[in-house]
């Protein structure tokens, strides 16, 4: 009983917004803003090898937001199950995924591990903030950005 | 410890080296362990919220998704912590 009452309630949520995509795509945004900045703080410090690694690091972070906005959005809208089973193998999909990325270029001529490994702590807990300080903003919005009110536009 | 590599034919320095891989992948290990614990709570609690109250999907999933987000980070600090360890 309790799980056709859930089964119900679940397929009602696949009217509601793509919200990961969104977070993401928002995220993405910001990066290509704060990129270029980062990469020059990289290079500054480390010369050109730091830029190179820290460009890589915030290709790493972006793919991996990419792929874990677009994997929980489609599974949030599939089932509860397929949700917990992507949430948790994504994660430790996209930890293998970044593993690997690392390990393959670390032998680089190019490639500095600790502007890569600093890049790719900044990059990730940057954007988040960054975008957690828009969503507290806005949490009581089913979607990402709260549209304008009639009053405020009219006043 | 030194007699018995030196009995073994271990030089010391690689004993260090074989320990600091050891330290190196427990530490990426452990670090790992308490994130997907934390996923899987943020999800399960998420799934339980979405169920009781469908009306608030959205809301719930972007919390749920930079909840997920937030939690990673604690693995990838160890995996930086790994890469720093063992090949810097």
């Amino acid at each position: 009983m309790s799980a056709q009452i859930a089964g119900s309630a679940w397929s009602e949520l696949g009217e509601t917004p793509h919200v990961e995509r969104d977070i993401v795509f928002d995220m993405i945004k910001r990066a290509v803003w704060v990129g270029p900045i980062l990469v020059g703080i990289g290079t500054a410090i480390w010369g050109w090898k730091g830029g190179a690694s820290t460009a890589f690091a915030m290709l790493i972070v972006v793919v991996n937001f990419l792929i874990a906005g677009l994997a929980l959005g489609w599974a949030a809208r599939t089932s509860p199950a397929m949700l917990l089973g992507v949430s948790l193998f994504g994660y430790l999909v996209r930890l293998g995924l970044i593993t690997a990325g690392v390990l393959l270029v670390k032998d680089q001529a190019w490639v500095k591990l600790v502007p890569l490994g600093l890049a790719l702590i900044v990059t990730h807990l940057g954007l988040l903030f960054w975008e957690l300080r828009f969503v507290s903003a806005s949490l009581a919005f089913p979607g990402l950005r709260p549209k304008p009110s009639r009053s405020a536009s009219v006043s | 410890m030194i007699n018995l590599l030196a009995q073994t034919g271990t030089a010391p320095g690689e004993f260090l080296d074989g320990l600091k891989g050891v330290g190196a992948g427990l530490g990426y290990g452990l670090a790992a362990i308490g994130p997907g614990i934390g996923i899987g709570l943020v999800v399960g609690n998420a799934i339980q919220a979405m169920a009781r109250q469908p009306e608030a999907a959205g809301m719930v999933r972007t919390t749920m998704f930079l909840g997920i987000a937030f939690t990673e980070a604690l693995a990838l600090i160890g995996f930086v912590v790994f890469i720093l360890i063992k090949f810097a």
